[in-house]
């Protein structure tokens, strides 16, 4: 009985819990049970994940209507996954949370900054899992929605305007697409992605699809924050509330590309997307300026969390990169960096909310001699930073293996050889605060800074561990993003 | 103990080493003895490994694969046998060389440097017994960054800026060149296991092994091949024990160990021969050995003239891997040893020289051989190995470089050897000729200004005034192994006969 509607409770269990969870007004029962929840949602995601490697796709049909009139839940290997990784982030984030939210946001009332939490959880599990287009749709911005207003809780009061700019460009992205689908819907009659696959095979050349396809395109690349559709991403991420940046950064433009893969993938196919239209002509060029332009910017901020901020956009761009390869071994590359990099930036972003926490500021110059009063933390930073320069016995490395071997494969040398030279510029901006932290004497606001609570070191070093580990033995990580590139490249269209 | 064993035991001791050092941090002794018994330790592991694979039989472990068909995975063979000897060896030498000198010098976090010290072991072991180059990729990594803090261990700002060279191009390289090697590697042969022979034959044309082998040679930036090989002079900034055992044995020697290591195993010398693709290579190693003996003579830092010594040296062995004949390469191994004794003992007395006497420009050295005879002795015989002259360890290794280079019908290279040997004179000699034979500077030098209120100062020209006996003491011992090696350079020559058979 609860095997088999796991796919639904997946995401009912959160959405429901939400509105309870505004009814617990203490702090730390609003906290525990969406902690519980969260926990009970990773549950289920590896449950879910299990069974799909065991038994391949699993379908679940919604209120028992069959598709193409009901909506069809549809798991495999690509949205397990996804799934999994939203769940992992989120259960780690809130575990994380208690301290950092009463410090960051002292006036804000916990149930309703947990609920919101909540609710983008469950909108980023209902965009991976469900197999309908407009229901994709409503997942969206229910995640979209409950992320504007937590990224203008920062008590910074440029977050109104950061969240006010993602608002505004969400909003097109959003609208690009329900555009995109209800001309889909136009020329097909269908919301179903499996059936949205087989009907638009004959009328892929039509002026209509055509459009649709391009809507798309732009849509969704606007939510991945594809260069240069980036421009919300660095301020929304460098004001929001610590525990906030860590859970977006970590999940929600990962959500958008395996939205991107799924409709260019699964339902547009390989054929017309690569080979009539020639998206990866696109794609490719634009993940690599997006990685060496975006890492040159990250080198030059002030602000940590914008710095990282601008290394994710790099990121976006590697597994963009990987996603135009058209290849097993090129979307690998792209799901397990999808995985690797929720990891490390997790870490990162976690580590940075401990020093916001004892510190006050991540600006650069307020984190002299850090490495001496917080040396725990600092070594998750260090930890998390050799993982984004790719160095080996770290997640990173495993992607760029993935990634670098796809271009070869492809016979691209010079796009290896742009991949590498990406990593060498994480170098440069990691190693500044490397310099600022462990080679100056703590002075100014770091001279009384003291170690991080314990709460907050154990979530943020799981993360580190799982980079670490993931890093040396990759078998289970690979293994799925394997699987998962192989049902991608076999579309969705029987 | 069974072999593979002692693999585990080798690299994990250092390692369990590192985390004992930080525990006993507030006790300089124990921690100082823990890192001395750790050193014998580890040592008499990485030999027990020797009878096996004199007698042919290379021990090995797999551990856990890190990619699909590429697993973390350990072989020691004769040229990891011999680099891990001479790595664990010179560590405990160094081990005691460095408490003197730390302790002589008033350095501070001691604690932090014979941390990451014994972190970088464990890294240059597993350089010495991978199995596979995704292996010594990873451990060569690690190398890097564990020798990151020792070489910015004095927080200047010269040691900063020390470090980002240093950590700028060695990362650099490796992961822009030498990391697209491994790929490219894999891409085409779909293995990454050393071999015998080699495994790029027939899997990749001529034309392209020629930038494949540009890619390896330069991406290790460790063996310091001109135009890469500022970092070697950055990284003197470091305390001398560093420079001795990381910067003229451990680090440098890591780097043409892979360079060896992947000519013979991966592309295998035969291919190498038939295609004539590492010619250019010769020329580039023959380059880098005139040029950096050239600039070593315009250096009046010590420690810098050293510092391109080492470039040329590295050289040596970048050549013997390049002629690519059963003796050069051979050579080029035995160099690893031979060198390894001659430089760490010329920079032990570079570091005795400044604990003591506070010097470290060659033209303050005047006369103070009287003051510290038994250092330069050392010296003299650590200079005569290096520039090779029996009965010195150094003089077979060039021997037999020079006969590979015969072999190979590269009379060129004979030459360059040859001139060498003339400009190392030039360059060592002079430094304990002005020492025992010039008069003593006048007291007035600027040797020691920035050490006010040393009580040497007041002795500094009556007698005899030594370095600490623990820095004597080693730095004599590793002089004595120069001349030892030139009497049991034939065992060498018959471990290493296997990788070229």
């Amino acid at each position: 009985m609860f095997a088999e509607h796991l796919p639904i409770l997946q995401i009912v269990v959160p959405l429901v819990s939400a509105p309870v969870c505004v009814l617990l007004r203490r702090r730390e029962w609003s906290w525990g049970f969406a902690l519980l929840i969260s926990w009970f949602c990773f549950g289920m995601s590896a449950l879910l994940l299990q069974r799909v490697l065991q038994t391949g796709t699993v379908i679940y049909y919604v209120g028992n209507w069959a598709p193409p009139w009901g909506i069809e839940y549809r798991i495999d290997a690509v949205n397990a996954f996804v799934v999994f990784l939203g769940a992992l982030i989120g259960s780690v984030v809130l575990l994380y949370a208690p301290r950092s939210v009463a410090a960051e946001l002292p006036g804000v009332r916990a149930n309703l900054f947990y609920t919101s939490l909540l609710l983008c959880m469950t909108g980023l599990m209902g965009m991976a899992i469900t197999g309908d287009v407009f229901n994709l749709f409503v997942f969206l911005e229910i995640s979209a929605l409950s992320s504007y207003a937590m990224i203008a809780l920062g008590r910074d009061r440029r977050a109104l305007t950061a969240s006010y700019n993602y608002l505004l460009m969400g909003t097109v992205g959003a609208t690009f697409y329900v555009i995109g689908v209800g001309l889909l819907y136009m020329v097909t009659g269908t919301l179903n992605m499996v059936d949205l696959a087989i009907r638009l095979e004959p009328v892929l050349m039509t002026r209509t699809v055509l459009a649709a396809f391009a809507f798309l395109t732009v849509g969704i690349s606007l939510k991945l924050a594809l260069f240069p559709l980036h421009l919300w991403l660095p301020n929304a991420y460098a004001h929001a509330p610590s525990v906030v940046t860590a859970f977006i950064a970590a999940t929600a433009t990962k959500v958008a590309i395996y939205v991107f893969l799924r409709f260019f993938y699964g339902i547009f196919g390989t054929h017309y997307t690569f080979e009539v239209l020639h998206l990866d002509m696109v794609l490719v060029p634009l993940g690599l300026t997006g990685v060496i332009v975006a890492s040159l910017v990250a080198v030059y901020q002030t602000n940590i969390k914008r710095m990282l901020a601008y290394s994710s956009v790099a990121q976006v761009g590697y597994m963009m990169i990987g996603v135009g390869l058209v290849s097993v071994t090129g979307l690998t590359a792209t799901l397990v960096h999808m995985f690797n990099h929720a990891l490390m930036k997790g870490a990162l972003f976690l580590a940075m909310g401990c020093i916001v926490l004892r510190v006050g500021a991540c600006e650069l110059e307020d984190l002299r001699g850090i490495g001496k009063r917080m040396p725990i933390t600092m070594a998750a930073f260090v930890a998390g930073g050799l993982s984004l320069i790719g160095i080996p016995l770290t997640v990173g490395f495993i992607s760029k293996w993935y990634l670098v071997l796809a271009a070869l494969q492809r016979g691209w040398w010079p796009v290896a050889v742009l991949i590498l030279l990406g990593s060498l510029i994480a170098v440069v901006y990691i190693w500044r605060v490397v310099e600022v932290a462990y080679f100056h004497e703590p002075t100014g606001k770091t001279a009384e800074a003291t170690e991080a609570p314990l709460s907050m070191l154990v979530p943020t070093w799981m993360l580190v561990g799982a980079t670490l580990y993931f890093g040396m033995s990759s078998t289970f990580t690979s293994g799925v993003a394997r699987r998962g590139a192989e049902v991608l490249m076999a579309g969705l269209a029987p | 103990m069974t072999p593979q064993t002692a693999i585990l035991v080798s690299l994990s001791l250092p390692l369990a080493t590192c985390i004992l050092v930080a525990l006993a941090g507030s006790r300089p002794n124990v921690r100082d003895t823990i890192s001395f018994i750790a050193g014998l330790l580890t040592f008499s592991s990485v030999l027990s490994l020797l009878p096996y694979v004199q007698s042919g039989v290379y021990p090995g472990i797999s551990l856990f694969e890190v990619l699909p068909g590429v697993s973390l995975a350990f072989e020691v063979e004769p040229l990891g046998m011999l680099f891990g000897l001479v790595a664990s060896g010179l560590w405990i030498v160094t081990g005691l060389y460095g408490v003197g000198y730390m302790r002589g010098h008033h350095e501070v976090d001691q604690t932090r440097f014979f941390f990451f010290f014994a972190f970088a072991i464990t890294a240059a072991l597993g350089v010495a017994f991978a199995g596979n180059l995704l292996t010594l990729f990873i451990f060569y990594e690690v190398l890097t960054l564990s020798t990151y803090p020792l070489v910015t261990h004095a927080r200047t700002p010269e040691a900063l800026r020390g470090g980002r060279i240093y950590l700028g191009i060695l990362v650099g390289t490796s992961v822009a060149f030498l990391l697209l090697a491994v790929m490219w590697t894999y891409h085409a042969t779909g293995t990454l296991d050393f071999t015998a022979g080699g495994i790029l034959s027939g899997k990749v044309d001529t034309p392209e092994l020629y930038i494949l082998l540009g890619l390896f040679a330069f991406g290790t930036g460790k063996a310091a091949l001109m135009p890469f090989h500022r970092w070697l002079p950055a990284a003197m900034v470091a305390p001398t024990p560093v420079s001795a055992l990381l910067h003229a044995v451990a680090v440098v020697k890591a780097g043409v160990f892979t360079v060896l290591k992947v000519l013979v195993y991966i592309f295998g010398i035969d291919l190498l021969r038939d295609t004539g693709a590492s010619l250019w290579l010769m020329y580039v190693a023959g380059f880098t050995v005139l040029a950096a003996s050239l600039v070593a003579m315009t250096k009046d830092n010590l420690k810098a003239r050293l510092a391109y010594s080492t470039i040329s040296q590295l050289a040596y062995i970048v050549l013997g891997a390049a002629l690519a004949t059963p003796m050069a390469v051979i050579g080029g191994g035995m160099h690893i040893l031979m060198h390894a004794f001659g430089k760490i003992t010329l920079f032990f007395c570079a570091g005795a020289i400044n604990v003591a006497l506070h010097k470290t420009e060659i033209s303050d050295m005047r006369g103070i051989g009287r003051q510290m005879p038994f250092t330069m002795c050392a010296f003299v015989i650590g200079a005569l190995s290096v520039i090779g002259v029996p009965p010195m360890g150094g003089s077979w290794s060039k021997w037999n470089l020079a006969l590979g280079a015969v072999d190979a019908g590269q009379l060129v290279f004979v030459g360059v050897l040859m001139v060498s040997s003339l400009l190392n004179i030039a360059y060592l000699m002079p430094i304990p000729i002005r020492a025992f034979f010039s008069k003593p500077a006048p007291v007035t030098d600027a040797g020691h200004g920035n050490h006010d209120g040393d009580h040497h100062a007041s002795d500094h020209h009556d007698g005899m005034h030594e370095a600490p006996v623990l820095m004597v003491g080693a730095l004599l011992f590793t002089a004595l192994g120069c001349v030892v090696l030139f009497f049991y350079a034939g065992s060498v020559y018959r471990l290493l006969e296997p990788i070229v058979r």
